[in-house]
C-alpha cells in the first residue's frame, strides 16, 4: 500500500468513525470542541516534572473511548506523526538535566528522564483528545459550529471544498504512483527526470477541473459560501457536559489525585 | 516540522494563534477586495493537490533517499501570497484534524512556521523580486533560482521559529545554540531538495501554461522562449558541430568501432572487416558511391584532399546548417501537402 492509499484509508476511516452513533457523537460539536481545547490547555500547563499530576488526565480520553466505542488502536497508529519531533526534543533532556529526581530500589531516576516522560505523555494525551473530537464529529458539523463562532465563512468553505477534493486528488495520486511503480519496478520514488511532469500534469488537469467545477457550482446557484443546514442548538445536556469537563480538568490540575490515591495505600 | 501540542506552552500557542489569525484576516480582506470569486474552487483543488502531492516520494539521485515538494512556495507562485496562505491554513488544518500531523493547540504556530514564511516571505522577498528583476535571466532560470532560494529561506525561518517557540515554552533542556545547530542544517538539506522538486513542477507548469504563474509574463515569455530556443539550438548545433566534431576524426563512433575496431588504439579488429572494402558489391552501389564522391565537397568531414582540423570543424558547421535547411524544407513540404489535402 503506497502512502497515498494509506492516507486515503485513514481519511475514510475517520469519516466512518464520525458517522457512528453514541452519546459522545450526539453531543453538540461546539461543546466537544471547547472541551477538547480546555483539555489540551490543561494538559500542556502541567509542569515539566509533574508526571504524577499528569497521569490522571488519561482518565478523560479513556472514558470517551469507552463510551463512544472508538478503537484506541486507530488513534495510536497516528502517534507516528506526533512522536518523532516530541522525542527529538525530549530525548536530550536526560543528557542535559541529570539532577536526581527520585530513587527507586537503588536506581536513581534523573529529572531529565521525568521531563522526557512528561513531554511524551503530554504529546500522547493531546493527540488522543483531538483524535476523539474528529472521530466523533463530522467535518460539516464542526464547520457549522465554527461558523457560529464567527470564523470567516471563506475559510470554512475553503476547508470543506478542500476536504472534498483531498479524497479525489489523493486517489488520483495513489493510482498514478501505482502505475509508475509498475513501470519502474525496484525504484524507490519518482525518478528526477519525471519530477516536474509527474505532479505538473495532475496540477494542470486539476486547475482546469477547478474552473469547470466553479462554473458548475455557479449554475447551481453557488454564491461564494455554503448554506449550512440548521445546526442542532446546544442543549442543557451539552452545556452540562462542557461545565463538568472543565470542572474535572481543573480539579485534576490543581488537586494531586495520584498522590491522594497513593496515600491511601502508602504511609 | 509539524509541532505537537506538547512542545508549546499555552501562552506561546495563543500568541502564535493571534499572529496567524491576524494575517489570515488581512488575507481574507485582501481577497474580498480583489473580488476573485472563481479563486475559491481553484484554491480548494490546488490545496488538495498540494496535500496529495506530499504523498509522492521523489528519488534523490545518488542517495537512495527521497524528498517532497514545498507547498508554500508552489501555492504562492500559483495563487499569490494571500490565497496561498489561506490554502496552506486549510492543508495544515486537515493534516492536524484527520492525520494528527501537528497539534490542535499548536496549529497557530504551525501556520506561522510553514504557511506565513512559505507564502509571504517566500513570495515578497524571493519570488517576486527574482521574477520581476531586470537581470535578463531566462525565465526558467529565474523560476529555478526563486524556488530553491525560497524553499531554503522559508524552511530555515520555519525551523528557527520551531526552536524559538520550543525554547520560549521551556520544553527542552537542550541549549538554544545547540538546538539551532541541530535544526538548521537538517532543514537546509531538506530546503534544497524541496526547492529542486518545487522548481521542477513550476518549470513544467511554465512550459505548458505560463499564464498560471504569478509575475511571469506569459506572452512575452512565450515569444522570447521561441527566439531563445532557436538561438540556443543554433549555438548548441555550432558547438556540437564545430567544436565536438574535432574529436570525430580521431575517435570512431560506436558502430564504426564495432565493425572495424581500432587496432592503432589497441583494439583487435572486431568483425574482421576492411573499412575500405566491405558491404555488398553491386553496380547500383558503385554508382551511388560515385555520385557521393562527386557531390561531397567535404569528403569524410574534411576539405577534400586535406587532413586539417579546420576542415573537420567547417564540415561540422556546414552539416548542421544543411540539416537545419532540410528540416525547414520538410516542414514547408508538410504544410504544403496538408493545405493541398484540405483544399
Amino acid at each position: 500500500m503506497n502512502k497515498a492509499e494509506q492516507a486515503l484509508r485513514e481519511l475514510h476511516e475517520m469519516d466512518a468513525l464520525a458517522a457512528g452513533a453514541s452519546p459522545v457523537h450526539a453531543l453538540c460539536p461546539l461543546a466537544k470542541f471547547f472541551a477538547t481545547i480546555a483539555y489540551i490547555v490543561v494538559v500542556v500547563s502541567f509542569g515539566k516534572y509533574d508526571l504524577a499530576g499528569l497521569v490522571p488526565m488519561v482518565l478523560w480520553p479513556v472514558l470517551l473511548f469507552t463510551v463512544s466505542g472508538i478503537p484506541v488502536s486507530t488513534c495510536f497508529r497516528k502517534l507516528r506523526f506526533v512522536l518523532p519531533l516530541v522525542m527529538a526534543v525530549g530525548l536530550f533532556n536526560p543528557l542535559f538535566d541529570r539532577a536526581p529526581y527520585l530513587t527507586l530500589g537503588g536506581v536513581t531516576v534523573s529529572c531529565g528522564v521525568i521531563s522526557m516522560l512528561t513531554l511524551m505523555g503530554k504529546g500522547t494525551f493531546c493527540l488522543m483528545a483531538s483524535f476523539l473530537l474528529m472521530a466523533t464529529t463530522r467535518i460539516d458539523a464542526l464547520c457549522a459550529a465554527l461558523r457560529r463562532l464567527r470564523v470567516p465563512g471563506m475559510l470554512l468553505t475553503l476547508l470543506l471544498l478542500t476536504y472534498r477534493y483531498v479524497g479525489v486528488m489523493t486517489e488520483e495520486v495513489a493510482i498514478m504512483t501505482d502505475a509508475y511503480k509498475l513501470r519502474a519496478p525496484g525504484q524507490k520514488g519518482v525518478h528526477y527526470t519525471a519530477w516536474g511532469s509527474f505532479l505538473g500534469q495532475l496540477l494542470l488537469r486539476s486547475m482546469d477541473r477547478a474552473e469547470e467545477l466553479y462554473a458548475a457550482m455557479r449554475l447551481r446557484g453557488f454564491h461564494d459560501h455554503f448554506h449550512y443546514a440548521e445546526a442542532a442548538p446546544c442543549t442543557a445536556e451539552d452545556a452540562a457536559y462542557l461545565v463538568i469537563c472543565i470542572a474535572v480538568f481543573l480539579l485534576l490540575r490543581f488537586v494531586d489525585v495520584a498522590a491522594l490515591l497513593g496515600s491511601l495505600f502508602v504511609r | 516540522m509539524h509541532m505537537a501540542d506538547a512542545l508549546l506552552a499555552p501562552a506561546v500557542a495563543a500568541t502564535m494563534y493571534a499572529a496567524s489569525a491576524t494575517v489570515a484576516g488581512v488575507s481574507i480582506h485582501q481577497l474580498k477586495k480583489d473580488d476573485e470569486p472563481q479563486k475559491l474552487p481553484t484554491m480548494a483543488v490546488t490545496s488538495a493537490l498540494v496535500f496529495a502531492g506530499q504523498m509522492i516520494n521523489y528519488t534523490i539521485p545518488g542517495t537512495g533517499s527521497s524528498g517532497h515538494m514545498c507547498g508554500g512556495m508552489l501555492l504562492s507562485a500559483l495563487l499569490g501570497p494571500q490565497a496561498g496562505f489561506l490554502s496552506m491554513i486549510v492543508i495544515l488544518t486537515i493534516q492536524c484534524l484527520f492525520f494528527a500531523d501537528g497539534g490542535l493547540m499548536a496549529l497557530g504556530a504551525n501556520i506561522w512556521n510553514m504557511a506565513f514564511y512559505g507564502c509571504f516571505v517566500g513570495y515578497y522577498l524571493i519570488w517576486r523580486p527574482i521574477m520581476q528583476g531586470k537581470s535578463g535571466m531566462n525565465e526558467r532560470v529565474r523560476i529555478i533560482l526563486a524556488s530553491i532560494l525560497g524553499c531554503v529561506l522559508t524552511l530555515q525561518l520555519g525551523a528557527f521559529s520551531v526552536v524559538l517557540e520550543t525554547t520560549l515554552s521551556g520544553i527542552t533542556e537542550l541549549p538554544f545554540g545547540a538546538f539551532v545547530a541541530l535544526m538548521q542544517p537538517i532543514h537546509l538539506a531538506i530546503g534544497l531538495i524541496e526547492g529542486v522538486v518545487t522548481a521542477a513542477v513550476l518549470v513544467f507548469v511554465y512550459e505548458a501554461r505560463p499564464e498560471l504563474l504569478r509575475d511571469v509574463k506569459p506572452s512575452g515569455a512565450a515569444k522570447r522562449s521561441l527566439k531563445a530556443t532557436i538561438v540556443i539550438l543554433a549555438v548548441v548545433a555550432a558547438v556540437v558541430g564545430g567544436g565536438l566534431s574535432l574529436l570525430a576524426s580521431s575517435n570512431p563512433d560506436g558502430l564504426e568501432w564495432a565493425l572495424f575496431g581500432n587496432e592503432d588504439a589497441g583494439y583487435s579488429a572486431n568483425m574482421g572487416l576492411d573499412e575500405e572494402d566491405f558491404g555488398v558489391s553491386s553496380s547500383a552501389a558503385d554508382t551511388a558511391a560515385a555520385i557521393q564522391e562527386s557531390t561531397s565537397f567535404l569528403p569524410d568531414y574534411a576539405f577534400a584532399d586535406s587532413d586539417s582540423a579546420a576542415g573537420t570543424t567547417v564540415s561540422g558547421l556546414v552539416g548542421s546548417a544543411m540539416v537545419a535547411g532540410v528540416a525547414v524544407l520538410i516542414c514547408f513540404a508538410g504544410g504544403f501537402f496538408r493545405k493541398k489535402k484540405a483544399a
